[in-house]
Parts: structure tokens; C-alpha cells; sequence
């Protein structure tokens, strides 16, 4: 300190080093380092943390990756193959180039995760509650996978001869191979799973007290075919798509005859079509009375199923079917959307009518049942996923939902966690869902060209003949690769850019894994961090004044 | 695993990235970064110059291994670092006048080798210190070849005493002296005056040119000239939120519009020849750099709007991406 009597005239501060001269007074905004959801965790139903376990992938951190996804999911091997995964729909990579292939790298930690036997973590110490899980489909599995591990007692009763639900007898082989499905199964049996097959619920509250069960979790499934009425002669041959994808599955198919007609647009009409093929028929022709844009099937499976031959007939409705011939109406589409007949009709060649339009909940185990509503054919269920009977959980295809194989997982781990709760006398609470980060948060100048990965495809010929599956996986390096394409919406990787772009060097690096810390003595509220922050992990936020 | 991954999340465009190695991350994501230029200096928000001469020294302290001394001209950068009696250098520094930091930086270069010193010299300056008012000192060390790395942080006119033109402002540009009024409103379209070929004239060992928007490509250079010796020069080209009439977290933003239109090419030379370029990553048209600014905002709106000046401007941008060789060869066309 200078003295006043010494002090040199005109000097307001002491001799020194600027930082004496706190310019964060400057300031009228504040950068604050933050955690955004990514797009992909936000749209994912099954709940998994997709940029987390990208992440750690891409450090080639594969195990802990893996276990990182398990948290959530406790078949990647199964979803990589079989989910329509709209966390790439999702993607914010989608406006750089194209969305990270996620379901291939998640594919690859579930196939890496089988092919090394890396098991499921162990459970916490036994509670001494038994839950009841009424199917063994993805939902059910899932549920006790998340029950198990939470230390419940868990008991499956599958009512078909095997577990997997829509798993094994919905989606078929070449899409999703059964050695895949049997071992990610027998993982979530091990830890500690009581599993009984050719074991139908009859009556549900009987089975729950005659069992000493506390909770149960039912998620029965969508095995129903909806029929239509379609004038025929007895001789002809028609049968449910399900019905079809069943008998495959149990070694047995029907006869089919050289050419099979589909009604329908959805990824079961898709499923039976390139079945049929596959079981020998020359012809199989889908026959949908909308457009293909209206078509609910995923846009890959119809792709696949054009290049494999199948012919797509767009705005025809079934009238009338007779052995090898079907009688189509045209129809046409209105300035409202509206189809309406024309009125002039075809023929089209077909052995075999196979009936692919739409499934529904066999929902006589719960007729009778105090406080269990039915609303369009599905069962209803509060935000915990309880139905109006107290202790008794639904989710599924069986509720209101959409009815995918990762909407069935999410439901399993949200009711889970909600008959955990149940049985210790709480209610869960959700984490607060933080604000998404949407590409206006990403800067991608920072973000290198970077081509999405394709994975292998079997070759035509044996994809119209054999069952084997079709996509193939990546390799190690090419994963790496995938997973090094994400962008980490939202959350901080470290690349250091706020450390290195702030002009009053008031940004603190803290170390590797220990981030940043803003120096609010210097900063003056430049924002230069957060417009330079590629991933959205900053955000400015205004100083009270 | 058979082939080396590349780090495509980012590529080697972020300052760091916590998938490379230490030695491949710039010097700028070290913790250990010398700060040659310190926090609490009085430079505006975002400052382009403050950031850009971080950048060089400390990146020339690393080369050096901390054995630097660095010569000031007059300009904003000694007048926010250095209000007397504070200072926000952490290396020797040195001031004396507007036009001599060129020939104090040679003296010193000349004391240091009289006490058989291997500290080197950087001498810097903004673009009034370098284009005009030092303009003969630089000259004269370029020509004797004194052992001085000069660089030049050029934010196209005199900030610091209220945005006046210099020989580096651009055409068009307004500025206190060059108003946005009469039949040709901003600074006039003379020829131009690039200190850098005037550098390469000199045929001196090494000349580049950098910007702020390239952090990896500017510490290369720095490196780069701190491995050689004699009269070295490098332009940085540095936004100035003030002068340009852009917001304080867009400095960066519009130094890549800059370099990705061409206007300010990103090239090397040693002893007189052009030795490479940086090619320009997805191109932008001179005029996404132009509307960024409010310097130009009177050539799109009002009486004054202009689009024959601002096709002047794309023609001085298309000559320098053709004379340095800006685009990647299947880009040309």
C-alpha cells in the first residue's frame, strides 16, 4: 500500500497486477455451466440416458458403457435390432449430416455384452415382498428385471410356451434373431427371476393373494387379431398375420400357397409379406387402402421389404375374396384426406389372404375386477401406472401407449419403480426434466464432417429365401467411430473451448473429469463461452441489478 | 484395434478435447497456459484483440519455454493492460512510442545477444501502430532482418481513441472519420494496403497470417516462426465488438465469416514465397459477413443500400480465394 503522502499524483490504484481490478463488476449476465437433456434421452420411451452411455463409448469405455444402458434397458441387444428408435429422429447430429446411428452402437455394446457374459449388477439385499408379473414380453421382463434388482421376490407367469412375448412370436427371425433374445432373457432370469411358462392368469386377484403376492405388474400384450368381414367362399384361405408369425415361430407354418395378398400398412403386414417370401411364396403383394405416406409401417422395414420384392398396392380396399383371386376396390383420396371408393375394382392373384390390421388386449382376465376401467379396448392407468385396483400395474401394449418394444420397456421400469415404491408405503417422484438442448443451443462449427456408419446388409438372395437376419453389426472400430459422432447435446465434454476462448481469462479449468468454473471476480459477461460452447452446456442468465 | 479412430466428434476444431492426448491439445487448453495476459485488463467485452494476444504469447512463451520478452506499440492493447501503475502482463514488457515498438524491439534483440542472452523478442502492435504510424520501423527491421517476431493484431482502425479509419479499414466500412453519409457513405474504395505481401516483399523468413476464428492454424504459426530466426511477421486478424458494432459473444463467429468468405485469408510465406494456405471450410458469400456488422449495415438499408459496393467486396474476396488458393481443388470451378 502506498502511502497518501508518497503516492504519485493522479493514481487511483496501488502498483501491481491488474487482477487487483475486479471487471466482473462489469457484468450484467452471468455464464453458468449447465446440464441440457439430449434430444435422444428425451425422446427414448424406454428412459435410457443415450448420451451418457454414447459418451463412455466413446472413450472406448465399452463395459461401462454397457452398464450404463442396462440401468434402463435391460435388453440392448434386443432393442438395438428392433427398435424404430426415435431418439435418431431426434438427433440434432440430423441437421449436420445424418443422426448418429445409435441403435447400431447400442446394438454393439448388447451383442459385446453377450458375447463376453457380462452379467446383470447384483441386487440389493432381499426385501421379502413377492411382485407377481403377469407376461413375459419385453414390459413384463423388464418390470422384473427393475424389481429384482430393488431386492422383491419376482415371479413371471407367461401363458405361452415360451418367454419373449412379441420378442419371439411377433417379430421375426431375420429381423430379430432368438439366440439374441433367449440370452438377454437368461441374464434377466439370473438375477433371480422365477419364471413359469405355460402358466395363463385366469383370475388375477385370485393369483395375487392365492400367491402372497404384494403388487402385481400385468402387461399381457396385444395378441388379438382384429377381423374384418370380407364376403368369401368357404375354400378360401385366410389367415392372421399374428397367427402366421406365431406358427413360424413354433416350427410349424401354413401352407400359403405361390402368392399371399396383405391387408394392411402396419410393421406386421410388413412382417407376414417378407415372411411369406421367406417361407417359399413367389408373390407377396401388401394391399393398403391408403397412401404410403399414411402408412404406419417404419419407412426402413418398408424399404428393406421393396428391395426383397414385395409389391405394395397403395389405395385398394379388399371386397371380396375367392380361392386365387381377390377383388380390390380402388379408392382415392380426397382434398380433406378422406378415402373413398371409386367404385372400379381389380383382381388381384392371391392363394392365401393374410389379415394384418391391428391387434387388441384379450382383456377377459380383468373383467370383474373392483376399479378396473377399460377405455378403447385398453386398460387404463394413473402416472404411477396403477390401475384403479389398488397394488395392481399395467403397461404395454395393454394401456394407452403407443405399442413398441421400447415404449414396453419404459413402461416396465416406470412401474417398477412405482411398485417399489408402492411397497414401502411412497409414491416415486420423477427427476425434474431439465430444458432440452436444441440445435439453436449447438454450435456446430465445431462439429467436423462426419458420415454416419452404415451397417452390413445380407445379400438379396438369401434375404428372400433364409430367415437369417438381415442387418448386420459394426465392428469395434466403426462403433467408435459412431459413437465419436455424437454430439453430447447439452452436456459438457471437456473439449475445453469456454477455458480457451475467454478474453479475460475468467473461465477456471478444474482438471480432467472436474470441468469448469466460471471466476466471477474477472468475468464480464461477455457470453463468448456460451456462443463457442459446442454442445449447449452453458447458458447466460441475467444479474439481478 | 487395426486403425486409428479419428476424433470426428469434434475433430481438432475445439481448443482441447479430452479423447487426445495432452501433447496434441492446443496450448490453449493447457492448465499450465502462461497467461501471458492476465484477467482484470480493461479491454471491452469480448475483446478480440485481448483474446488474440493471449493466444500468440502464450503459445510463443511455451515455444520459448518462458524466455520472452514482448515490445508494445501505442494502441488499445497497451492502453487496457497497462494503466499505469497496474499491468496485466505476466512477461517483461515494454512501451515506449506509437511508431518505435519495431526498432525498440530490435534493440532489445540487440542487448540480449550482447549478454550472450537466448531470450527472444516479440514485438506487437494494432493495425494504426503497424500500417501506418510504424509502418518505416517495421520496414527498416524487416530489411536489416533483426531477430524479432512482430505481430500485428489487426482490428481495422483506431479503436481506442474512437474508431478512426486506418490503411487497414476496409472499404465501406464506417467509422468516426469515414460517417456513413454522402454519395459514397463508409471508408472509401482506394487499393488497399496488405502489410503482410509488403512483409513477403521483404523476403523475410516467415510471414502468416491468423485469425481469432482459427485457434490450432494460429498457434501452428506462432510455433512455427518461434522456430526460426530473423525478421518474422505475423497478422491476426482480431474483431472489435466496439469498432464493429457487433455483440460482445459474436467475436468469434465473425472472424470465421471473415476468413470463410475470403476476405481475410489465412496464408504462410517464408523468405518471400508463399508456402500454404488454409482452404476456407463451407464458404460463406461476403455478404453474411458484411450483415453481421453494423459497420456496414448502411450497404443493405436506406438511401444508401448498395449492392454494387458489396459486389466490390465478393470480387476482392473471389480474387483472394483464386490468388491464395482458398478452396479445396475439386471446389474450384
Amino acid at each position: 500500500m502506498i502511502s497518501p503522502a508518497t503516492k504519485p499524483f493522479a493514481i487511483t490504484l496501488d502498483e501491481g497486477s491488474s487482477r487487483a481490478n475486479h471487471t466482473g463488476s462489469w457484468r450484467t449476465r452471468r455464464p453458468e455451466m449447465t446440464a441440457r437433456l439430449s434430444p435422444c434421452d428425451d425422446a427414448c420411451p424406454a428412459g435410457e440416458d443415450v448420451q451418457g452411455w454414447l459418451a463412455l463409448a466413446e472413450e472406448g469405455e465399452y463395459r461401462a458403457a454397457w452398464e450404463r444402458l442396462v440401468q434402463h434397458n435391460p435388453l440392448p441387444a434386443v432393442m438395438g435390432r428392433a427398435c424404430y428408435h426415435p431418439c435418431e429422429n431426434a438427433c440434432n447430429r440430423r441437421h449436420i449430416d445424418q443422426a448418429v446411428s445409435i441403435h447400431a452402437v447400442e446394438r454393439f455394446l448388447g451383442d459385446l455384452a453377450l458375447r463376453e457374459k457380462w452379467s446383470a449388477p447384483a441386487p440389493l439385499s432381499p426385501t421379502g415382498k413377492r411382485v407377481l408379473v403377469v407376461g413375459a414380453g419385453p414390459s413384463g421382463l423388464a418390470a422384473a428385471y427393475h424389481l429384482a434388482l430393488r431386492g422383491h421376490a419376482v415371479t413371471i407367469r407367461e401363458a405361452l410356451p415360451r418367454a419373449g412375448g412379441m420378442m419371439r412370436y411377433g417379430i421375426p427371425t431375420y429381423r430379430l434373431p432368438r439366440d439374441v433374445v433367449d440370452a438377454e432373457i437368461g441374464r434377466i432370469l439370473d438375477v433371480g427371476v422365477t419364471l413359469e411358462c405355460n402358466s395363463p392368469v385366469e383370475d388375477i386377484v385370485g393369483a395375487i393373494e392365492g400367491g402372497g403376492f404384494s403388487a402385481c405388474f400385468a402387461a399381457v400384450g396385444a395378441h388379438l387379431a382384429n377381423r374384418v368381414q370380407i364376403p368369401t367362399s368357404d375354400a378360401a384361405r385366410i389367415v392372421d398375420a399374428l397367427d402366421l408369425l406365431r406358427d413360424v415361430e413354433g416350427g410349424d407354418p401354413p401352407r400359403i400357397g405361390r402368392r399371399v395378398a396383405v391387408v394392411g400398412g402396419g410393421n406386421t403386414a410388413l412382417d407376414a409379406a417378407r415372411t411369406a417370401k421367406r417361407l417359399g411364396a413367389d408373390e407377396a403383394t401388401i394391399i393398403y387402402r391408403r397412401t404410403r405416406a399414411h402408412m404406419p409401417a417404419h419407412a426402413l422395414e418398408v424399404q428393406e421389404a421393396v428391395e426383397e420384392g414385395i409389391q405394395m398396392r397403395w389405395l385398394r380396399a379388399t371386397a371380396r375374396f375367392d380361392p386365387g383371386k381377390l377383388v380390390v376396390e380402388r379408392m382415392e383420396v380426397d382434398t380433406q384426406g378422406h378415402v373413398h371408393g371409386t367404385g372400379d375394382f381389380e383382381t388381384v392373384e392371391a392363394d392365401t389372404l393374410v389379415l394384418a390390421i391391428g391387434q387388441n388386449v384379450d382383456l377377459s382376465i380383468f373383467e370383474g375386477i373392483a376399479g378396473v376401467h377399460v377405455t378403447d379396448r385398453v386398460i387404463e392407468v394413473d402416472s404411477r401406472m396403477m390401475t384403479g385396483h389398488a397394488g395392481l400395474f399395467a403397461g404395454g401394449d395393454m394401456v394407452p401407449s403407443e405399442r413398441t418394444i421400447a415404449v414396453a420397456v419404459g413402461h416396465g421400469e416406470k412401474a417398477a419403480r412405482n411398485v417399489d415404491a408402492y411397497l414401502r408405503g411412497e409414491t416415486w417422484a420423477p427427476p425434474p426434466r431439465p430444458e432440452i438442448a436444441a440445435f439453436e443451443h449447438i454450435n456446430p462449427w465445431y462439429y467436423s464432417e462426419a458420415e454416419r456408419t452404415v451397417q452390413p446388409a445380407l445379400d438379396l438372395a438369401r434375404r428372400q429365401r433364409t430367415f437369417a437376419e438381415v442387418q448386420g453389426g459394426l465392428t469395434a472400430d466403426n462403433a467408435l467411430f459412431e459413437a465419436r459422432r455424437c454430439l453430447s447435446c447439452g452436456n459438457c465434454f471437456e473439449c475445453d473451448n469456454c477455458y480457451g476462448v475467454c478474453p479475460d481469462n475468467a473461465v477456471i479449468k478444474l482438471g480432467p473429469g472436474k470441468g469448469f468454473r466460471i471466476d466471477l471476480d474477472f468475468c464480464k459477461g461477455c457470453g463468448l463461452c456460451e456462443a463457442e460452447c459446442p454442445c449447449g452446456a452453458i447458458r447466460m442468465v441475467p444479474e439481478a441489478l | 484395434m487395426s486403425q486409428r479412430v479419428k476424433y470426428y466428434q469434434t475433430g481438432t476444431l475445439t481448443v482441447g478435447n479430452r479423447l487426445l492426448d495432452d501433447a496434441s491439445r492446443t496450448v490453449q487448453a493447457s492448465i499450465d497456459r502462461s497467461n501471458a495476459l492476465t484477467s482484470g485488463h480493461r479491454a471491452c467485452q469480448g475483446c478480440g484483440e485481448a483474446l488474440g494476444a493471449r493466444w500468440v504469447l502464450d503459445a510463443a512463451m511455451r515455444a520459448t519455454g518462458g524466455q520472452l520478452i514482448a515490445v508494445n506499440a501505442t494502441g488499445c492493447l497497451e492502453v487496457f493492460t497497462t494503466p499505469y501503475p497496474e499491468s496485466a502482463w505476466q512477461l517483461p514488457w515494454i512501451h515506449s512510442l506509437f511508431a518505435n515498438a519495431p526498432a525498440v524491439a530490435t534493440g532489445v534483440a540487440a542487448a540480449m545477444r550482447a549478454k550472450g542472452k537466448a531470450v527472444r523478442v516479440v514485438a506487437q502492435g494494432g493495425d494504426g501502430g503497424t500500417t501506418d504510424i510504424g509502418f518505416g520501423c517495421l520496414s527498416g527491421m524487416f530489411e536489416r532482418n533483426d531477430d524479432v517476431l512482430y505481430v500485428c493484431y489487426d482490428n481495422e482502425a483506431y479503436m481506442n481513441t474512437g474508431v478512426q479509419r486506418s490503411s487497414a479499414t476496409p472499404p465501406g466500412a464506417r467509422t468516426a472519420t469515414t460517417p456513413a453519409v454522402g454519395p459514397s457513405p463508409g471508408n472509401e474504395f482506394g487499393q488497399g494496403k496488405s502489410v503482410p505481401l509488403i512483409a513477403m516483399a521483404h523476403g523475410i523468413p516467415y510471414v502468416a497470417t491468423a485469425s481469432v476464428a482459427d485457434l490450432h492454424d494460429l498457434e501452428a504459426k506462432v510455433i512455427r516462426a518461434m522456430s526460426m530466426h530473423g525478421a518474422r511477421y505475423i497478422h491476426v486478424h482480431v474483431p472489435c465488438p466496439l469498432g464493429w458494432g457487433t455483440a460482445s459473444d459474436a467475436t468469434l463467429r465473425v472472424a470465421r465469416l471473415a476468413v470463410a468468405c475470403g476476405l481475410f485469408p489465412l496464408f504462410e510465406a517464408e523468405n518471400g514465397v508463399l508456402t500454404g494456405s488454409t482452404v476456407i471450410r463451407n464458404r460463406q458469400p461476403v455478404e453474411a459477413y458484411l450483415r453481421s456488422q453494423q459497420r456496414f449495415a448502411h450497404l443493405f438499408s436506406g438511401p444508401s443500400a448498395d449492392p454494387e459496393r458489396v459486389a466490390k467486396l465478393q470480387a476482392i474476396a473471389d480474387r483472394n480465394v483464386a490468388r491464395f488458393h482458398l478452396l479445396q481443388p475439386e471446389e474450384h470451378s
